[in-house]
């Protein structure tokens, strides 16, 4: 169990910054999910926790203690890769003890054959098989120790090297997109195992995805990277209700949040809507917005497309002077509206969010009326 | 059913026709050889049923040939490997220069053998040659290398060796490239993060495949080695570096007894053959693909 802090962490390969000064911490037994798009630092930053790799600046500390230079197998954290990273020609069993066999054997009573004579060894071995076997029954996979990787599913692999990684109990666990190599139906099933075992071991978990999905559900805190800077860390719910920033508000959500630049706003939206002095951009989620009457509207268009989905009906409407499109989540009860149709579209003032020319949030509750 | 059957033989007969020509009918045709006494040239033979084979259990230069053969194989297929694969993970492991060392460890395979010989033998020679030079240097006297029993096997070991191991590096170099970069880091945050414990737990397993094929491609080398012996050492000192290939030559074309020296032939393509087999056999169980 541990708290990880990161303190001003920059790394550039050559003349490109990925990492430009990112800081957070982590508490002890929290789940920490890091989103962003690809190479937006993210995996760099689990690198640079489990020592695989060094910062060119800032320190990592874990449990209060600065690790710089410290070894990856002496900073007590476990990763899961993406790609398994499990050893093809071991067991699943020997896959799993590797750590503990690597700890808590010498080098030479690791010797191929010979090690397996000296009386110790066979204590440890038998101690080591005690902990796997412990472990694999908490992955419900006892049953497939003896089987090597590639006689066992994807999502099989995934938990020989969660087992892995459990196995030597350490302080915190790293996950580089685990589940990206699944398909969708195992991908929502190891998810919740994944929640499952973090409530059961107490442990900080640091995972890394791409899927903004899996960074909602899973996560305690969900810290939002693009290009290298961390952009902004809350609770999921948080995220998706309060984004600091457009490109965090967009990221989060599906479908995307709609964006309306202002200056393509008809001049009789001021009438509905006070605007901030700086704001260039609003945003409002698709729930947010209701379809009216045309041309009585804050914003007017035609409906473009509408998806059915059983529960949800997403309507696409194209705004008029090609302020682009727009999706509004109506209910299956509601009006429907032939593709075509001129309709209006309303925003409660409340939902709107308002952001400047460098997609910054605007909070401050000042406005200013348009003159019409 | 029919039609396809001579359709598929069809298309396989220029296939099945050059394997013929090339290869089983050469082979039945020293088979056939070496149950005779053909000489090269001669009109008429008789059949000796087996008799060439027992001769050759009898022939004491032949058993020291076929001995020396074999420790030739237990010299040169351990060194090649073991200098491959450490030149192999040295280049792999540095940026620098890496395209120049590559070509110049690569050079001896390409570099015709008896050319190279005739420069070892240069090198070798007791008075003129650099080696001895070199080991006076230090103060030692150096030996005679091609020309004593005890060393004369072990020099051509030792060029043999020279010769191949560029070749084994190259096929391990490929085996490394494709060793995924995340295991060598799950198995540093596993705790193998020494060189051996690196070795033993990701990259001799992750080359099974590719060291199955070079020992394999090594050792039909080295038990075909000729050119240098006969560049060299003409099988002497004593025969002490008479080889199966060599001694093969040299009793069909030198003393024209065909038969007989097909009847050795017979041998070298059993040993090679049950060598191939054995290798593939055991170390396929060894083997992981993935």
């Amino acid at each position: 169990m541990a708290s990880v802090e990161l303190r001003n962490i920059k790394k550039h390969y050559g003349k490109t910054s990925v990492l430009k000064g990112v800081s957070l911490s982590v508490q002890d037994g929290e789940f920490l999910t890091l989103v962003g798009p690809s190479g937006c630092g993210k995996s760099t930053l689990l690198r640079i926790i489990a020592g695989l790799e060094d910062a060119d600046g800032g320190e990592v500390r874990i449990n209060g203690k600065n690790v710089a230079g410290v070894r990856p197998k002496d900073r007590n954290v476990a990763k899961v890769f993406q790609s398994y990273a499990l050893y093809p020609h071991l067991t699943a069993f020997d896959n799993i003890a590797t750590p503990l066999r690597m700890r808590w054997l010498t080098s030479i009573q690791r010797f191929p054959l010979l090690g397996r004579l000296l009386p110790e060894t066979r204590r440890i071995e038998r101690d080591i098989r005690g902990e796997v076997e412990q472990v694999a029954a908490m992955l419900r996979m006892s049953a497939l120790l003896d089987r090597k990787p590639g006689q066992l599913s994807g999502g099989q692999r995934q938990r020989v090297a969660l087992g892995r990684a459990m196995v030597r109990h350490p302080a915190v666990f790293l996950m580089d997109e685990p589940l990206s190599n699944l398909d969708a139906r195992h991908r929502v099933q190891m998810r919740a195992e994944i929640m499952g075992l973090h409530r059961q071991l107490g442990t900080t978990f640091i995972y890394v995805t791409h899927d903004q999905a899996e960074a909602m559900t899973m996560s305690d805190r969900v810290a939002v990277m693009m290009e290298g800077e961390l952009m902004q860390i809350s609770e999921p719910e948080q995220l998706y209700i309060d984004p600091d920033d457009l490109r965090v508000a967009e990221m989060i959500g599906t479908p995307q949040i709609n964006v309306v630049a202002i200056e393509k706003m008809a001049q009789h939206a001021g009438l509905y809507l006070a605007f901030p002095p700086d704001a260039a951009t609003m945003a409002f989620r698709p729930e947010c917005a209701t379809i009216g009457k045309p041309l009585d509207a804050m914003l007017n268009g035609i409906v473009s497309m509408t998806e059915h989905l059983g529960a949800d009906i997403f309507v696409h409407i194209k705004l008029d002077d090609d302020a682009g499109t727009v999706i509004v989540r109506t209910k299956p009860d509601a009006a429907r509206h032939e593709d075509g149709a001129p309709v209006g579209v309303n925003v409660d003032r409340h939902n709107v969010l308002w952001f400047d020319a460098d997609r910054k949030r605007i909070r401050r509750q000042a406005v200013k009326k348009i003159a019409a | 059913m029919k039609r396809h059957k001579l359709r598929g033989w069809i298309y396989s007969a220029p296939a099945v026709l050059a394997m013929c020509v090339l290869f089983l009918g050469p082979v039945l045709a020293v088979l056939f050889f070496s149950l005779t006494d053909w000489q090269l040239g001669q009109k008429s033979f008789s059949f000796l049923g087996l008799g060439n084979f027992e001769a050759l259990l009898a022939d004491k230069v032949f058993l020291k040939s076929l001995r020396n053969t074999f420790v030739y194989v237990l010299l040169v297929v351990p060194g090649t490997v073991a200098l491959g694969l450490f030149v192999a993970v040295l280049l792999e492991s540095s940026e620098e220069l890496k395209g120049i060392y590559r070509t110049a460890h690569f050079v001896p395979v390409m570099a015709a053998t008896s050319a190279m010989a005739i420069v070892w033998g240069t090198m070798l020679n007791p008075s003129i040659g650099m080696i001895n030079r070199v080991f006076h240097w230090f103060g030692y006297s150096g030996a005679n290398w091609l020309r004593d029993e005890s060393t004369a096997l072990l020099a051509l070991a030792l060029i043999g060796v020279w010769q191949g191991f560029g070749y084994a590096m190259v096929l391990f170099i490929s085996g490394l490239k494709a060793i995924p970069q995340q295991l060598y880091e799950a198995a540093e945050i596993d705790g193998a993060d020494s060189a051996v414990d690196r070795l033993r737990l990701v990259v001799l397993p992750m080359l099974g495949p590719v060291m199955m094929f070079v020992v394999i491609i090594i050792a039909v080398r080295a038990f075909s080695v000729f050119d240098t012996i006969h560049v060299l050492t003409e099988g002497g000192p004593n025969y002490g570096t008479d080889a199966l290939l060599y001694r093969l030559y040299v009793e069909s074309f030198n003393f024209l007894r065909t038969g007989y020296g097909g009847a050795m032939a017979v041998v070298f393509l059993i040993v090679v053959a049950m060598l191939t087999l054995v290798q593939a056999r055991v170390i396929d169980k060894r083997v992981h693909y993935t």
